[in-house]
């Protein structure tokens, strides 16, 4: 065998092992979509069915109950909102801390996170009546600064290491031509950390899709999400899971397509090598 | 840029968490120090440290808290590990990569309390569930997931949605790996290995730090994996700490204990997270 | 992407200031069993009978439910008009002054509502609740199986009777397991069914004193007997089985009997279900478990008149007449009204009618345990501190039963810890 039919099998293998990867990891929820279109009896069945003939009923009866493009819309606003939010007041923060590294910055970082340790149950209390003293309680606005606020210190460490990633000699070069900082940071910085900032909003943007405390301890009515409809499909007496699934195929569909359009942009920009 | 600049971009973010953090984490500890019980409106006071008292000698703290450890050290091996591994297999272009990698990232979606319900009862599930069919098509006894491994079950759930976060970070990191210097390494005859531990690894030492910083803070509040599966059983043989506040906030509505068990998770968190920038904080400024 | 973004807030801060509920709105927050949905259908109808009334529905997961209107009724959030609740809350709230009493019009009849069930969710003889559909426990069986093994099911068997008819129903190379029973740790969970069964070998939750009675020999005899009783003739993975797992395999044909919820025959789907009194030991007495799912009205609300309507809408003659007519008796919600156990049609319709009755009507929540007991309430006690020290005691119950402890162990940890919460709400 020659090198090159060496390499060639090598990366056979390679993607033979990737799609092992993608196959294992997608399949529960490959189980979970099919069991959406099982009857609940089906859905028990044992052994557990792979074939069978699929229905809709769950889906009909999910459409006649509940008003799933309001949830869905309220789970859009929220957590967009929350994470433009976040970006909008990390992306400078996390931009000077970067490029002009402290003796400080470190440890700073460090004390953001250290915001994120209390577990939400403890304080729920607190949170709880600082939402209804102000008056935000069911409203999607309290959402959009909360899920800020939780999301601030990740969204903050996750742009420090992509910008840390970006060459400081492309912004030395920028700046002998005399680009002021915020030029500096929309023309140079942003298109090169372009991938940085699509995978850091994503990842907020799923994390407020799924956040299911708050979602569900501040909201009633008005502003609830996606998770507060799942949470209504699940019965303490009556099997439910074949609706449940169905309910989350529909719940977390909006944020996969999401999450297909945006790989692309992932990828994106980040290749500096060729720029050196 | 001058350094006022530098702090005027810094201010807002830093002032904001400063009031998000002192305003509840001053309540906790106002309420972990009086007598507080949402059904018990009339009983109020100073009590001292006696929520404190309550919350440390009970016989299920120290279990908790070895849980709570496990838990945490377990996922973060794992996530990073397989992370690590499939996106070194998905950096290279190949057929189909875009639909593999939404594949990969997809548990990510999946709302903690649903995949708790599909590991659990589809999956997990010793007399309906997939594998214990498997099993039983291989003439193998199905495992009682739950019941004999409760801790590993909930260890692979959280696992299998985390994975997906530390390939999301590595993936888009190898991005900016420089190609050149890595094809001039193969020239000289450098193999997988050698690359992979003197161009790879350095290269990917920030990104893996802030994956353990980050999940760290997530898996030290599991709840919902452990409230829809095993509520914290058998015994407390899969009980954390959340678990136990939980208790006491949800079903005691004890807020003063519940509040001190607040504290005591910051105190633990705290702890944890100084060995871990002690062992791994210094890639972060590098 | 950006603009949808930039819309998305801009949306958000003008929804901020929108407030709750405006007049004739009513929140009302329930979960999601199969009767609470047929209201949720049949409500136009109420709207259509009460112009300017509209209702909305927030429909959580049982202790998401639990969490949420506790929190709000006890910190006055007001986020609710209605609230489902159980035979647990509504004696505690009511002596709090949390719910407004009931009193309804003549028309409503609320003799006719069963004794147990009035009695359970009243304090001081004032109604707090209004039952919304009722359950009691009772076995559930498969008749066909029970005659294969050459055995029969008196109405009113012992627990030595219902472990022998186990072990001759029980063939587990065919996958084939005589009973059934929950596992899963919580104290509405296995300790519901766990408490009803320690009743009957005579024991209590509290001695009069209300020190914790964990320790006494009737609660280890009982537990004992549980744990050998699924050890041999339960299905694997006991310990995290409740209602609706066992429901799941009960549907699959893979369990003989079934001890739980009277509701659970109506989900039933094998045509052979027979059904008998839950089993007794050394008394019946709280052998058979008691429960209620209630409607209730928050003390305070703006709307009291509106909710009125509707509950006395919800829980009427009239209403459970509506679903015969809709989904014919069948389907009607049980357990509450005596009236509908008269009633002919629903007798020819429900083949569990007798058996469940009688259950509920045997059921005395003031009066659950052989010996005497300071609290009220069968298969719990109607105290703050119950759920969270029914929490820790059933984790131990599912230790012992996983086999990790032996019951020993595992009662003596569960007294420490129901001593522990005691003393913290300073009863002793």
């Amino acid at each position: 065998m020659t090198d090159k039919q060496r390499d060639i099998w090598k990366n056979r293998i390679a993607v033979f092992f990737a799609w092992v990867a993608a196959l294992l990891f997608f399949f529960p929820i490959f189980w979970m979509v099919l069991t959406g279109f099982k009857t609940e009896n089906q859905a028990i069945a044992i052994p557990p069915l792979l074939f069978f003939e699929p229905t809709l009923e769950n889906f009909t009866e999910i459409n006649e109950r509940t008003n799933y493009s309001k949830f869905a819309l309220n789970s859009i606003i929220t957590s967009f909102g929350g994470t433009l939010l976040a970006l909008l007041i990390a992306i400078p923060s996390a931009y000077a801390m970067a490029f002009n590294p402290g003796r400080w910055t470190k440890d700073i970082l460090m004390w953001m996170l250290s915001t994120k340790m209390l577990p939400a149950v403890g304080v729920l209390m607190p949170i709880y009546f600082l939402a209804q003293n102000s008056g935000l309680y069911d409203t999607k606005a309290v959402l959009v600064i909360i899920y800020a606020m939780i999301n601030l210190p990740i969204v903050m460490l996750i742009l420090f290491n992509y910008f840390r990633e970006i060459p400081k000699e492309i912004l030395e070069a920028s700046r002998m031509d005399g680009t002021s900082t915020f030029n500096e940071i929309r023309q140079v910085v942003m298109p090169l950390a372009w991938g940085g900032i699509a995978s850091t909003a994503l990842l907020s943007i799923i994390l407020c899709w799924n956040e299911a405390f708050w979602s569900i301890v501040l909201t009633t009515t008005d502003a609830s999400t996606l998770t507060a409809f799942v949470a209504s499909f699940q019965a303490p007496e009556g099997l439910f899971w074949a609706k449940v699934s169905a309910v989350s195929t529909l719940a977390c569909a909006p944020i996969v397509v999401f999450g297909w359009l945006a790989q692309k942009q992932l990828v994106q920009g980040m290749t500096f090598g060729a720029v050196k | 840029m001058n350094p006022a600049l530098v702090r005027w971009l810094q201010a807002p973010s830093i002032v904001l968490l400063l009031i998000w953090m002192i305003v509840p984490l001053s309540m906790t500890i106002y309420f972990s120090t009086i007598r507080y019980n949402l059904l018990y409106p009339e009983r109020k006071g100073f009590i001292g440290l006696s929520n404190y008292e309550f919350f440390y000698t009970d016989p299920s703290f120290f279990p908790a808290l070895i849980n709570t450890l496990v838990l945490v050290g377990s996922v973060l091996v794992i996530t990073v590990v397989l992370g690590l591994a499939v996106s070194l297999l998905i950096d290279r272009p190949f057929w189909g990569r875009g639909v593999a990698r939404v594949m990969l990232i997809s548990p990510f979606f999946i709302m903690p309390t649903v995949s708790a319900l599909v590991w659990k009862n589809m999956l997990m599930d010793p007399n309906n569930g997939l594998f214990a069919a498997l099993a039983n098509a291989l003439g193998m006894t199905p495992i009682e997931w739950l019941q004999d491994l409760p801790l590993a079950s909930i260890i692979i759930m959280v696992s299998w949605q985390w994975t997906p976060f530390a390939i999301l970070i590595f993936m888009t990191s190898l991005q900016s790996q420089d190609q050149e210097q890595k094809e001039a390494a193969t020239l000289d005859g450098a193999g997988f290995w050698s690359q992979f531990f003197h161009l790879t690894l350095p290269h990917l030492a920030r990104p893996i730090s802030i994956v353990i910083l980050i999940q760290m803070i997530f898996h030290l509040a599991i709840f919902a994996e452990i409230f829809v599966t095993t509520s914290g059983g058998p015994g407390v043989q899969s009980t954390n700490l959340t678990y136990l506040i939980y208790i006491q906030s949800q079903q005691a509505f004890d807020v003063g204990v519940a509040s001190a068990g607040g504290v005591f998770a910051i105190i633990l968190a705290n702890i944890v997270a100084i060995f871990l920038i002690r062992a791994i904080g210094k890639t972060l400024t590098v | 992407m950006k603009s949808l973004m930039n819309t998305a807030l801009g949306l958000s801060l003008v929804v901020a200031g929108a407030t709750a509920a405006s007049a004739g709105e009513l929140t009302i927050a329930t979960v999601n069993n199969g009767h609470m949905i047929e209201m949720q259908k049949l409500t136009p109808k109420f709207e259509e009978a009460n112009p300017g009334i509209t209702v909305n529905w927030v429909t959580l997961d049982e202790g998401t439910l639990r969490s949420r209107v506790t929190t709000d009724i006890t910190t006055k959030g007001g986020q609710f008009d209605i609230m489902t609740i159980g035979m647990y809350e509504a004696p505690i709230w009511g002596s709090r002054g949390w719910l407004e009493p009931l009193d309804f019009g003549a028309d409503y009849d609320v003799d006719d509502i069963l004794p147990a069930m009035r009695g359970g969710l009243s304090h001081e003889g004032n109604l707090y609740a209004a039952p919304f559909y009722g359950e009691s426990s009772m076995i559930m069986y498969r008749k066909d199986l029970m005659d294969a093994a050459g055995m029969e099911m008196p109405d009113n068997p012992s627990w030595g009777h219902v472990a022998d008819a186990a072990a001759a129903m029980t063939d587990k190379d065919a996958g084939q397991y005589g009973i059934c029973l929950r596992g899963k740790p919580g104290w509405g969970d296995n300790m519901a069914f766990l408490t009803t069964m320690a009743n009957s070998f005579g024991a209590q939750w509290f001695n009069e004193d209300w020190t914790p009675a964990l320790d006494s020999p009737a609660w280890n005899h009982a537990v004992n007997f549980y744990v050998d009783l699924l050890n041999n003739y339960g299905p694997p993975g006991s310990s995290a089985n409740s209602f609706n797992e066992i429901l799941a395999l009960m549907n699959e044909g893979k369990c003989g009997m079934w001890i739980d919820a009277t509701i659970a025959a109506s989900f039933l789907t094998n045509e052979n279900m027979a059904y008998a009194q839950a089993p007794q030991a050394v008394t019946t007495r709280g052998a058979n478990w008691l429960w209620a799912w209630s409607l209730a009205v928050p003390s305070g609300t703006k709307q009291k008149e509106d909710a009125m309507k509707f509950m006395e809408w919800a829980t009427s003659k009239d209403y459970i007449e509506l679903v015969a007519e809709t989904n014919g008796w069948g389907a009607v919600p049980t357990g509450t009204r005596q009236s509908t156990y008269d009633n002919p049609n629903f007798q020819a319709a429900a083949a569990f009618a007798d058996a469940e009755l009688k259950a509920i009507l045997s059921a005395q929540p003031e009066n659950s345990t052989q010996n005497p007991s300071p609290y009220v309430g069968v298969q719990f006690a109607a105290i703050p501190e119950f759920q969270a020290i029914g929490t820790a005691v059933g984790q131990q119950m599912t230790a012992a039963l996983a086999g990790d402890i032996s019951v020993e162990e595992a009662l003596a940890n569960a007294q420490e810890a129901a001593d522990r919460e005691m003393k913290k709400a300073g009863y002793y």
